[in-house]
């Protein structure tokens, strides 16, 4: 996503089923797992082409980077001779719920950490390889992995306690107007979700999908890519990917959608 | 030949100015009673222009947000704010260019963007710092365009 002026030029082709499904009958419909209490996820402001494409795993385009993912797990790599499944076995097992509960506080870093940021620790520090790029494929493919073993689980975030001060940065972010178009987080996806931005159907911004198969990009992409494409659409400078105002930001939107279900791999336009 | 390149860059110089009053040209004026009274270029505005302006997606993109029945042909108004239908019956000309230069004098939570306003902006984009999103010229043409709304 470029600027938020021009990216709306881009016409969504089924808008009208968006339009049909995902606002107009929102009260009206039963969206089953997909929404707790008020919250709803952007699975149901997406097309029904989109939904059908997600929900099965045979079509569903980012079930390629998950297999990815799971050749990587057990790859060896680096000078330690190590792969994942050497210290973590099973990933069914062993990475079930990460993709639910992180990001986490890291006692030893002093602050947050995500999903990308353990992998690369693990990888620098256990297995003595070097950490991969922030969007590489190899990083979407182990996030889309590690995420994928918590299917369905909900959403539940520590931010009490030592998350408390950085669960409080990221909701601050979240309200702060930025940018030449002055505008926050809240004011699209708080204030105006289900409203129609030219073309786009503004959904609740939430991030239980991450990472996320974009059909526009023909590809997958990170929770870190998303906030800096909303932030050059208002015209405002993004963070680095792993800033620590992402992961601050990734803290308090995760607590935004508790209780929705990880779906990872997400579909969406 | 020559006579080609000639005006091939000046339209580009025509490009590189719009939208882009930086901070020390910002053309000065006064709120008066929730209005500002006098054009910003002291000329009125061009009607035709305006539209053209308010339709742009680059410019004023104004339909990102609003719904106007008389430019039903352009696909896809948004649903973010109010119909602009009839709005020269509601607001004089000077409340339409308050309104249009910094929406947030009138409601500071308003998420309309202030189209003529550098100040109090936070991490603007390096290539847009400093610069309106519309230049006074072409917030006059919006302002004459939102008149014929009635
Ligand atoms: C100018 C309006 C606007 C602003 C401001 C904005 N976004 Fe978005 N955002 C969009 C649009 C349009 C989309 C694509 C449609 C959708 O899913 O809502 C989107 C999508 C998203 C998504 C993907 C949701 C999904 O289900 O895949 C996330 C996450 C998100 N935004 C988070 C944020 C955060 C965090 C901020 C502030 C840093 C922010 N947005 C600011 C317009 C905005
Ligand atoms: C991102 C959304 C957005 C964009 C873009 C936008 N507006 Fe608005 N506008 C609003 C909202 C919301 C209101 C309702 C008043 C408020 O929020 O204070 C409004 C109110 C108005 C009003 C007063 C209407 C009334 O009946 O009270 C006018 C006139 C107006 N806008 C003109 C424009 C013009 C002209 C442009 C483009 C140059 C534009 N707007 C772009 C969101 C937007």
């Amino acid at each position: 996503m470029k600027f938020f002026w021009r990216d709306i030029t881009l016409a969504v082709a089924t808008l009208s089923v968006a339009v049909g499904v995902g606002a107009s009958s929102a009260n009206a419909a039963d969206w089953g797992p997909y929404q707790v209490e008020d919250r709803r996820s952007g699975y149901t402001y997406m097309t029904d082409e989109s939904r059908a494409m997600q929900v099965d795993t045979f079509q569903n385009p980012g079930m390629l980077w998950v297999e990815e993912g799971a050749d990587l797990w057990t790859t060896v790599d680096g000078k330690a001779g190590k792969s994942c499944s050497t210290c973590h076995g099973d990933a069914a097992e062993s990475m079930k719920g990460i993709g639910a509960r992180y990001p986490v506080v890291d006692e030893g870093m002093g602050k947050l950490k995500n999903v990308e940021q353990q992998i690369n620790s693990c990888r620098g520090k256990n297995m003595e390889a070097a950490p991969y790029k922030w969007e590489s494929k190899e990083m979407l493919s182990l996030t889309s992995y590690v995420n994928h073993q918590s299917l369905g689980l909900p959403v539940s975030v520590k931010v009490d306690g030592a998350a408390a001060p950085f669960f409080e940065k990221g909701k601050a972010f979240y309200y702060e107007r930025r940018g030449q178009l002055d505008m926050s987080c809240s004011q699209c996806h708080e204030d105006n979700a289900g409203n129609m931005v030219r073309a786009n159907i503004l959904s609740e911004g939430q991030i239980n999908g991450f990472p996320t198969y974009r059909l526009k990009w023909q590809k997958p992409g990170s929770t870190h890519r998303r906030f800096r494409g909303c932030n050059k659409q208002v015209r405002s400078t993004p963070f680095g990917y792993g800033s620590d105002e992402y992961v601050n930001l990734e803290l308090y939107v995760k607590w935004r959608g508790r209780g929705l279900p990880v779906e990872t791999p997400a579909v969406r336009n | 030949m020559p006579k080609t390149k000639t005006l091939v860059s000046a339209f580009a110089a025509i490009l590189l100015m719009a939208g882009t009053a930086s901070a020390d040209e910002l053309a000065k004026y006064d709120v008066v009673d929730m209005a500002i009274p006098t054009s910003l270029t002291g000329k009125a505005g061009d009607a035709a222009a305006g539209e053209k302006v308010f339709i742009n997606r680059k410019l004023g993109n104004c339909l990102a947000c609003h719904q106007v029945t008389a430019l039903k042909a352009q696909p896809f108004h948004g649903l973010i704010g109010p119909t602009l239908d009839g709005v020269a019956e509601r607001y004089n000309e000077g409340q339409l260019r308050l309104q249009v230069v910094n929406a947030k004098a009138i409601n500071p939570d308003t998420i309309m963007p202030a189209f003529y306003r550098t100040e109090g902006l936070h991490r603007v984009l390096k290539k847009f710092d400093g610069k309106t999103m519309l230049s006074a010229e072409q917030v006059e043409d919006v302002v004459a365009y939102l008149k014929t709304l009635k």
